[in-house]
Order: C-alpha cells, then structure tokens, then sequence
C-alpha cells in the first residue's frame, strides 16, 4: 500500500514538475511547485522520514515558496518574457538534459552496490533526530546560523545597493 | 523496481527536468523555480538513501540543503528584483548584450 502511495505521489510529483515548465505565468508555476513540493513532502511522510516532510512544508512551501509569491506579485505581469515561454536553445536543451538524464540513471541506478546498512530501528523520530543533531552535527549547525546570517546581509546590501 | 531504485529514478527524472527548465525557460523567475527542482532531486536522493539505509546522516545533510536553499532565494530574489528594475524586463535574452 505504501509503495502504491508513493509511486501516485511520484508521478504526480513528476507532473507538477513538468507544470513548472510548461505554464506561461510564473504566479501558476509557482502554485504549480508548491503542489511538486507538497507531493515530494508525501513520499518522504510514506517514507517515515517525518522530520523531512515537515521540513519540506514548513521550510519550503511555507517560507521559500511564499517568498516567491510575494515577489512575482512585485514584477510587472505585461513584460515581454511572459508572452516567449522557450528560448532558441529549446531542442539543444532537451538533448543536453536527456543525456544528463541517462547518465545520472546509469551512475545511480543499477550499477551502484546496495548501501551498506545502519544499525537498524527508526532514527527519523523528532526525539532520536534532536539529539542526534545536538550530540552529532552541532558544530555544522552552527556554520549553518552564520550562513543564515551572511546571506541576510547579502540580501540586505543588495537592496541598500538599489537604493 | 525496487523503492529504493524506484525513488532514485524520480530523482534523476526530476533533476533533468529542472535542468532543462534552466537551459530553455526565457522567464528569469522560471530559471530560479527550476533550479529549486533541482534542489529538490537532490533532496530526493538524499532522503531515500537515508531511508534505504535507516541513517541519520541523510536527513542531516537535508537540513543542511534547506538552509543553503534558503539562503539562496533570499539572495535570487533580491538580485532579480533589481535586475529588473535595471534593465525593465524578466527576459534572459534581454542580457545578450551583457558585456565585460
């Protein structure tokens, strides 16, 4: 039953995706990669990989997502990339990303050995992923605040910059 | 096909069609959708190693791409609105005339 969901969720997950592509105005695109994002949050809840799924949610669609929205409702909807959704690389590019595409499966797919496996029981617990994360990967977390911060302060001189 | 190859599959699927979405969209706004699929894929693969293997370092490493992620739109989002406001358009063909 499980592979069952996560095999719907792939596929839909797959057809937002191509959405994303395919519409013409960036608003439907987004909405059309929040529903990707939210299918890709399914797989990982049938997966029991909780805390990703929420991260996925939260993260993602709640602030990524809704950062995007708010700049598209910024930009001028009558501008002339609008009206030509595909540049003059259109075939070339899919040629380029089938190629990267059979690649990608021929490295990852069948040729790679089965991973080694963990010691076992279920790690993907709020509980067993806190202390994990405080005992294990703290240091990294740290690094990740002050990356946080840099890029705030990009985003900030960027905008002074404007002005 | 087994989950776990089934899940790597959607991965690279996924990660192509950003890729392409990169190389053909004129929207500049499309281009940084396509790479956060992108992102995405590679989220994919992380988590169903993670999952394969019932380890944590995966998940870790996930969190670790969302900061990065996040980081980034910050970033693309205030460059491409003054991008715009420069040059007036969304259009990557109208930076063909970029020079230096």
């Amino acid at each position: 039953m499980t592979d069952a969901f996560i095999v719907l969720f792939g596929v839909l997950a797959l057809v937002f995706a191509g959405l994303v592509l395919w519409l013409r105005q960036p608003m439907r695109s987004a909405l059309a990669l929040v529903a990707h994002m939210i299918c890709l949050a399914a797989i990982y809840a049938c997966l029991g990989v909780h805390v990703i799924a929420l991260f996925q949610v939260l993260i993602y669609v709640g602030a990524v997502m809704v950062f995007m929205v708010y700049t598209i409702m910024l930009l001028d909807d009558r501008d002339s990339a609008y009206a030509h959704r595909f540049s003059g690389t259109l075939v070339p590019g899919v040629l380029v990303a089938v190629a990267v595409a059979f690649a990608l499966w021929r490295l990852l797919g069948p040729a790679v050995p089965d991973l080694p496996a963990g010691p076992g029981g279920a790690p993907f617990g709020f509980t067993a992923f806190a202390t994990a994360f405080m005992q294990q990967y703290w240091l990294h977390f740290e690094l990740a605040t002050i990356l946080l911060l840099v890029g705030v302060i990009a985003a900030w001189t960027v905008i002074r910059e404007e002005r | 096909m087994a989950r776990y190859e089934l899940l790597l599959t959607l991965a690279v699927a996924l990660f192509a069609l950003g890729l392409l979405g990169v190389m053909v969209r004129r929207n500049l706004l499309v281009v940084v959708m396509s790479l956060e699929l992108m992102l995405n894929a590679v989220v994919l693969s992380f988590v169903a190693a993670a999952a394969h293997t019932q380890t944590l370092h995966g998940v870790a490493m996930t969190f670790f791409i969302y900061v990065a992620a996040t980081c980034e739109i910050a970033l693309a989002m205030a460059l491409l609105v003054l991008l715009v406001r420069r040059r007036g358009t969304l259009d990557l063909a109208a930076g063909q005339e970029l020079k230096g």
